[in-house]
């Protein structure tokens, strides 16, 4: 064999054996078992922690409100949505609570009026819709089906039942202020239900001393307003004012 | 097998099978039965043990990538704009919160005569501030986007290091530790699903909540979704959601030209969506 040849199929030897040990420790030990790629980073990807645990794992605990939710309006609306991921709150119950979004900022996100949104989806303008109050004190989040005006009241006094629906005293039954005799419905223009005659009516809610909620305005009874009855300067179906 | 269970089973009185088959053959075939009728089915069971294994702890049977191949559906007249999806995807990957890191967002789309509006503020996570003038609209709606998990990837093509590839399930994945952060792949997908983590300084993207799918749950963004905009499931299994919306609906994908065939499958998409 010529001497050239030996030096160069000893080059080649060398070379090859060295490309094959470069390439044994240079590539990554699953590489090329599924394709071009590490498989174990496939494992490594599965592995990584979950935050959201997924609506069922709620209904083992909290079956109470799941069955409610889940025969309401907000009934494809998951836990999570409103509440947080909530793996970590499954892993150890007690040290990890969930918030309770019960501030007014949360709902617009999907009810507020976009021109953009599905036609028919529900939405309103957080401007004009009750304003400062939080959605929770009319809309329960797990059934959230407003109380309304019955049909008996609504089907004649359809713009106060409309206008009281997004006023402060949207809570309040009609009858609550308005003590009405069975026969009105009857005979309506003879038989007329009662107005609030004094101010001592108003009071109950909104005296100093009142027993009510905390978040209800108070006046002083005896300074404020005078001999006027309440309702001859705050219309009582729109509190607040226009 | 059976046969020859069946002959065993014989009286073995049987003077005439004994001198058929030899004198000494009649015990020995019956011990060899009686051992391997046993034998037999505990190899098996021996063999399925991972099974067994389930049948008695309960534990959920290792995931085979093969059984499934994964697609999305998106009715986009379902979608309210609420950006919970987006929300949703950053809690769940640790998606830096930045307002140009996104696995998914939102787009809202304003057309009027001649003109077409699309923004994603915050990729919709903070909603959408109001439209200038709701007057001379055409038509205005919003698309979620993610990536299209595409069946012929272009980001898998053009990576030079094998670091982001299709798993046997049809997910589209980026291996962290092999990637070297080139941006050659952000480049090359069509639809924009791809960015460079600032913390790891590699290539990021939708996974389909990779982690989330071998433990059999949904992906976070569909999870969240309060009004179904999003359905997820195995394109082949005939049962999945994602399979009934496939035969109920007139669906579209993004950018079909370029022959990437995503898997993202949107319903009632406008023709100025890209």
């Amino acid at each position: 064999m010529p001497k050239q040849l030996t030096r160069l199929i000893i080059l080649f030897a060398i070379l090859t054996g060295g490309l094959v040990s470069a390439r044994h420790f240079l590539l990554p030990k699953t590489f090329g078992e599924l394709g071009h790629y590490r498989a174990a980073a496939v494992t490594t990807i599965a592995a990584r922690p979950i935050h959201y645990a997924g609506r069922d794992a709620c209904s083992t605990c909290h079956a109470d409100i799941f069955e409610i939710h889940a025969r309401n309006k907000h009934q494809t609306v998951a836990c999570e949505v409103c509440h947080g991921p909530a793996a970590a709150h499954v892993e150890s119950p007690t040290d990890v609570e969930l918030p309770k979004p019960n501030k007014r900022a949360l709902c617009p996100m999907c009810h507020r009026y976009d021109p953009s949104r599905p036609t028919g989806f529900p939405q309103i303008d957080p401007q004009t819709h009750n304003p400062v109050k939080p959605c929770i004190t009319c809309h329960n989040p797990h059934q959230p089906e407003p109380p309304h005006v019955p049909g008996e009241c609504s089907a004649c006094h359809g713009e106060i039942a409309r206008t009281k629906a997004v006023s402060r005293h949207a809570g309040l039954d009609c009858t609550v202020c308005h003590a009405t005799p069975v026969k009105h419905k009857v005979t309506p223009r003879e038989v007329h239900p009662e107005k609030p005659r004094t101010r001592v009516f108003c009071a109950s809610c909104h005296a100093k001393a009142a027993k009510s909620s905390a978040e209800i305005p108070r006046i002083d009874v005896d300074t404020h307003g005078g001999r006027y009855l309440c309702w001859q300067c705050h219309y009582p179906h729109q509190p607040e004012g226009a | 097998m059976n046969g020859e269970t069946t002959r065993h089973d014989q009286p073995p009185t049987s003077a005439k099978s004994g001198q058929m088959w030899g004198t000494s053959g009649s015990t020995s075939r019956r011990q060899f039965l009686r051992t391997w009728s046993l034998a037999v089915p505990a190899m098996l069971l021996a063999l399925r043990s991972k099974a067994v294994a389930i049948w008695f702890t309960g534990e959920t049977p290792n995931y085979n990538a093969k059984e499934h191949r994964y697609g999305m559906g998106i009715d986009v007249d379902k979608c309210i704009g609420c950006g919970r999806c987006a929300e949703a995807c950053k809690n769940e990957n640790d998606v830096p919160r930045e307002p140009f890191y996104f696995r998914t967002w939102v787009e809202r789309y304003v057309i009027t005569p001649g003109d077409t509006l699309v923004d994603s503020p915050n990729g919709g996570i903070d909603g959408f501030p109001p439209t200038t003038s709701e007057k001379g609209i055409l038509r205005t709606f919003f698309v979620p986007k993610l990536c299209n998990h595409c069946e012929d990837p272009p980001c898998v093509q053009v990576c030079p290091v094998g670091a982001t590839f299709s798993t046997e399930d049809g997910v589209v994945l980026v291996d962290q530790d092999y990637c070297v952060g080139c941006r050659y792949c952000v480049q090359a997908c069509p639809y924009g699903a791809r960015f460079v983590n600032p913390k790891t300084h590699t290539a990021d993207k939708c996974t389909f909540c990779y982690h989330r799918l071998v433990k059999g749950l949904q992906p976070a963004c569909v999870e969240v979704c309060p009004n179904g905009a999003r359905i997820f499931g195995d394109i082949r299994q005939r049962s999945s959601p994602l399979a009934r919306f496939q035969r109920m609906r007139k669906l579209h994908t993004l950018k079909p030209h370029l022959n990437t065939k995503p898997k993202v499958y949107y319903a009632d998409l406008d023709e100025e969506v890209r």
